[in-house]
This record gives structure tokens, sequence and C-alpha cells, in this order.
């Protein structure tokens, strides 16, 4: 009798449970999952790059994918980027939807030709008659420790280009949603992922678990709603934003964390309605300064009338204008921190 | 080489692309209209001499040697396709020396693609002779491990020969060949290059005189008996009309509206909004493809 109550106790508690718990998801399997819904649901999908096949991805990011969907869909390319990269595109104009994965961005540089001047352009000089319907993926950023040639962050190179879209995930929710919608539109997307991210764990709803669950490519996320000051950031640079708010909030002071998820197009308008409330406006990248993401937000801002609404000038944490060097404490101080976000917010505010 | 290929075949080559174009569907007057930039134009004049495109033609580029893995990227997706067909991808000898020819040669002989890679060796890159450029001037040999042919590209029957049994070999899934086409260029590299200032106008004269693969072909059908002097006379009258007819429309034709500084930007996508030069004059797409503005001109 005493063994069945606790056998009924104890169904109770997982119920209970189940009714309960968030799903979670790494941002690593969110892409996983995007890719592998993808090529399930379009036969032209397929990925190619180096690595990507028999070793599961160099970021473990195509785990799974190769023997699930063989060789004709997931393709191990030598290691020649501007070759394989220009055959990627010359299969989009072919009418294919070729995923092109960059083992890192650092190495899209040797085809960076490829994607600016085939990919990006050919859709406005051929006056619509040859769309590229292509996704040029990979992390982009700083990772750790492996010094200078590869940690640079190319978010303003590639932003900076018409006839591209720039897309950058921060959440498992971000990476799935966006990865999808890159891979179902028409154009030539550059998709900017963080290696540093991969390996966090975000809750996810049902909804996100779908396959059929898609993003719209364009519009910023509001992470936390806030009224004193607005924090606006994308990939990475909205961890320090979130943890910032939280460090803020301890303090009296309620921030708003915008996450772009987007570059190219750019979703000026969430900021705008932003600045309306809160009148202080922090950016936040880990990329140079110079002609940086900020730097942008900050002349759309001069010319628009949210002038007008700010307070404060806007402030701008980057990373520092340096190559990255290697040792662990050089690097940490070359890139920005929580404390730089809280520091910035403060003195927008102009509170100790 | 037109006449080697079959419906499904696909062409890319580089900025020396009106006859391409023509020869894949494009009228004379396209080709014309879009050197003058004008609404008749191939890309009405968004693209202008050197991006010109039809289907199953894929321009048109700029960048010297970037056709060569977008070609075997065509060809690709034909395999993918399982179509029985080949990606002719034309280069030039100055282009011959590209890393990603290299780059696209490798990856397409891994994977058996059906890329027919052509060097074009007219002699000069620009106005680099090829013994300047080049330490080898073999350009067929230059696939190494894909086999290569070299092609007399003054014959015309030698072309279209070589060309059909290199269809068969690519088509058959043996994957990619290379074909080197020797042949002159007459004219200077583009408009401000008179063309005479790294070779003599006697050396032109005499490879006009002796190679010219128009005039070559048309004494051998006259003395085959193939074709009369009036039968060729008459041609090449009708040409000249059409050409002339072309001509004038080039000349004489509109240009596009304003607003196609801001279409095609995006496919399939809402109207953005575009910064101008100034912020006053950033603008909503008001077209967002070219085909809706001429369809609001009345030029559909």
């Amino acid at each position: 009798m005493a063994l069945r109550k606790c056998g009924n106790l104890f169904v109770a508690c997982l119920a209970g449970q189940s009714s309960r718990a968030a799903s979670t998801m790494t941002v690593r399997d969110a892409l996983n999952q995007a890719m592998d819904e993808e090529i399930k649901r379009d036969d032209r999908v397929f990925l190619l790059g180096e690595e990507v096949a028999q070793y599961d991805g160099a970021y473990k990011i195509s785990k799974g994918l190769w023997k699930k969907h063989g060789d004709k869909r997931i393709i191990d390319t030598p290691i020649t980027e501007m070759g394989f990269a220009g055959i990627a595109v010359g299969a989009a104009f072919a009418g294919l939807r070729p995923i092109c994965e960059f083992m890192t961005f650092n190495f899209s540089m040797q085809a960076i030709d490829q994607i600016i001047n085939s990919a990006a352009k050919t859709y406005y000089m051929s006056a619509g008659r040859v769309p590229v319907p292509i996704v040029f993926r990979g992390p982009n950023g700083a990772a750790a420790g492996v010094a200078a040639q590869h940690s640079q962050d190319y978010s303003a190179w590639y932003a900076h280009c018409p006839g591209l879209k720039v897309l950058t995930p921060y959440s498992a929710e971000d990476a799935k949603g966006l990865l999808k919608a890159a891979i179902r539109d028409d154009n030539p997307v550059v998709f900017l992922e963080n290696e540093i991210l991969y390996g966090q764990s975000f809750p996810v709803s049902d909804e996100v678990l779908s396959d059929d669950f898609v993003v719209p490519i364009g519009k910023a996320k509001i992470e936390r709603s806030g009224d004193h000051v607005t924090i606006v950031s994308y990939s990475r640079g909205v961890e320090f934003a979130l943890e910032a708010a939280k460090q803020l909030e301890s303090i009296g002071v309620s921030a708003e964390v915008i996450n772009l998820r987007s570059l190219r197009p750019f979703d000026f308008e969430s900021i705008r309605q932003s600045v309306h409330k809160t009148h202080h406006l922090v950016s936040v990248e880990t990329g140079w300064p110079f002609a940086g993401i900020g730097a942008e937000i900050a002349a759309q801002v001069m010319e628009s009338d949210v002038f007008d609404q700010l307070d404060a000038p806007l402030l701008r944490v980057t990373g520092v204008d340096v190559p990255m060097p290697y040792a662990h404490s050089l690097e940490q101080a070359a890139l920005p921190t929580t404390e730089h976000v809280v520091k910035a917010v403060k003195k927008s505010l102009n509170i100790q | 080489m037109k006449a080697a290929m079959t419906e499904g075949d696909a062409v890319i080559t580089a900025y020396r692309c009106h006859g391409w174009t023509w020869l894949l569907g494009a009228t004379v007057t396209e080709v014309l209209a879009e050197l003058t930039g004008r609404i008749a134009g191939n890309v009405h004049g968004k693209g202008g001499s050197m991006h010109m495109y039809t289907k199953n033609f894929y321009g048109g580029n700029g960048i010297v040697g970037a056709q060569q893995p977008l070609g075997a990227g065509v060809a690709l997706a034909m395999k993918y396709r399982e179509q029985k067909n080949v990606c002719v991808t034309l280069y030039g000898d100055g282009a011959a020396n590209q890393g990603q020819l290299f780059e696209a040669t490798n990856m397409a002989k891994l994977w058996d693609l059906p890329v027919l890679f052509v060097c074009e060796n007219n002699g000069f890159g620009m106005g680099t002779a090829v013994e300047r450029s080049s330490a080898s001037t073999e350009y067929y040999t230059r696939g190494d491990y894909v086999p290569g042919i070299w092609v007399d590209g003054m014959d015309i029957l030698a072309v279209r020969e070589a060309t059909k049994w290199a269809k068969e070999y690519c088509d058959s899934g043996k994957g990619p060949l290379m074909m080197e086409m020797a042949t002159y260029r007459y004219h200077g590299h583009s408009m401000s290059d008179p063309g005479t200032s790294y070779r003599t106008r006697d050396e032109i004269q005499e490879v006009r005189k002796t190679r010219d693969p128009i005039t070559g072909f048309k004494d051998r059908i006259i003395t085959s008996s193939l074709a009369t002097e009036e039968e060729l006379k008459a041609i090449d009258k009708e040409v000249r009309k059409e050409v002339d007819e072309a001509l004038k429309i080039a000349t004489s034709d509109g240009v596009l509206p304003p607003e196609a500084l801001f279409t095609d930007i995006y496919h399939n996508t809402p109207a953005q909004e575009i910064r101008g030069a100034t912020i006053d004059e950033t603008i909503v797409q008001p077209y967002k493809t070219s085909a809706d503005l001429l369809k609001a001109i009345g030029r559909a």
C-alpha cells in the first residue's frame, strides 16, 4: 500500500515536471536541425565545404548529415575556397540552392570575389534574369586563442554590400529560424555564426522545434524590454548586452536589449522606436570600431529624428582597434566585456 | 561550337561575350542596344558590354577567371540533375594562369563534372604576348590530369568536330576536358587600346590575309561548290540589313527612367528602403524589378 502510494507520487511528480519543463537546444544543434530539415524539404538544397561530410563538420555543425543524406547532398571539398565558392555560385546560377560553408569567415577572403562580384551583383547586372539563391555560412569573429589571422570579424565588410543579405544569429531560436529563412531565400545570404556560441544552450519553444519554423529576415528582436537605455547588438555582443542589463537592473537601471538578427536589411525602425522610449543608446559589437556596425548606427541616428530623441550621444562598445594577439591576457584585453557595456550605459545616463 | 551543342548545354565566358549572347538566343538589337545602354538592350542597360545573359548562357563575367569555377558549378548542377549536358567554360590565354582554374579543374576531375574548359588563345592578354605571361604556352596541357586537345581555332570545321567529340566525352560521364583554340585578336584589348603598341600592323594584316576563319571557310565552300558567290553575297546583304536596323534602334531608343537605379536588388523580397546620395534622397524601391518597371512604362 505504501509502495503504491510512493509509485503514484513518483508518477505525479514526473507528469508535473514534463508539463512545466521547457526544451533547451544548443546553437550547434539548432543549425544542424535547420540544415537537415531544409535538405529533406527541397531537393535542390545541398551543403559543400571542408570536412562537412565524413568528418561531421569541423565544428560538428553538420554532424550526421552525410550519413543521412549521402555524397550527393553533403560534399567534402579540397582546401580551395575560391574554387569551391565559385562552384557553389555557379550551381546557384543554374538553379540549385547550395549552402557553402567556410570553416571560418577568415578563409572567405580567399573567395570574396566570388561572393561579391559573382553572387551579390549578378541579379542586378542581369536585370533580374539570374537570381543567386546561395547561403555562405560559418563562424565569424574572435574564437579563443587562435590569434590574428583566425579572429577577424567580417560583419562590417559584408553588411557594406548591396545585393547581399547578412544575418547574425545569437540564440538557438535565431540560429534555426534564420538559417532556414536564409536557405529558403532566393538571394545570396552571408550567415555569420559565432564559434563561442555554438555550444551554448538556449530555451526553445515547441514552435522552434517544428520543421517549418522560420524567423523573418530584416527584423530585430527585443530580447529584453526596458525604459532607461537601449542597448543594441548582434551575435555574441547580445550576450554582453543581456549580462549588462542584468547587472544594471540591480542598481535600478532598466535596459532594453535589441538583438539585430540581421545587418542587411537593417531594422533601424526597432532602434528608432526604442530610443523614442529610452532616449539613451549604446551599441555593442566585438569587431573593430573603424567603419564598423556601431559607426553605421551612429550615422543613421545622426541623419534621422532619433538624433532629437537622444539625451546623450550614442556610445559604442567595440573590439580594440588592433589585430588579435595570442596571449590569453592580451586576447581578453582586445575584446569588449560586460563591464564595458555597464560603464557605457552609466556614462550615457550620467550616473556613477 | 554552337553547331555541336545540344538543348540544355550551357555556356559561360569572360567579358568578350557579344557573339555568344547572340548565338545563344539574343537578337542583334539586344546586343547592340546593351552597348549603348538602352531599354532594348539585353539587360536594358543594367549590365552593359560585359554583362549579358540568355537562357543557359551565364554571361558575360568581368573578373578574369571568375567564370572558371562558375562554369564547373553549372556543370555540377547538370550532373546533380542527371542531365546529359555540358557546360562550355571559355577563358583567354591571360586567364589560363589564374589559380582558380586549377582549383576548378581539380574539383571537376575529382567529381567527374561535365565541364569543357576552352582556352581561347589569341596570342595576347591585353598588351602582353603569351610568351611574356606564361611559363608554358601549351594551354591544352595545363589541365595536367585532365586530358586536353589543341584545335586550330581559325578552321571552322575543325572547331565544330573537336567540340562534337569533346561533348561526347563529357556527356559520357568521363569528367572534364580541356580544349585550346588557337586564334588571333585583330583589334586591341578594348576601346582604349589601339592594339599596335605591342605588335606590328603587318602581323595583323598577315593573319587577316592568310588565316581568317570566315574568308577561309568562304573559299572552301565556294571551291567545293557548296555555295556560290551570289548566295554568300545575299547572306551578307541580309545580315547588313539586320545589323543596320539594330543599329538604328540602338542609337535611338530611350534609356530606363531613374527608378531603374533601384530595381533588381533582391529577388522575391518586399520593397527595400535604399539610401540615396543624401539622407533626403533615401527612397523605398518604387519598382522591385526591371520587369515591373518596364511593364509600368509600356515596354514589357
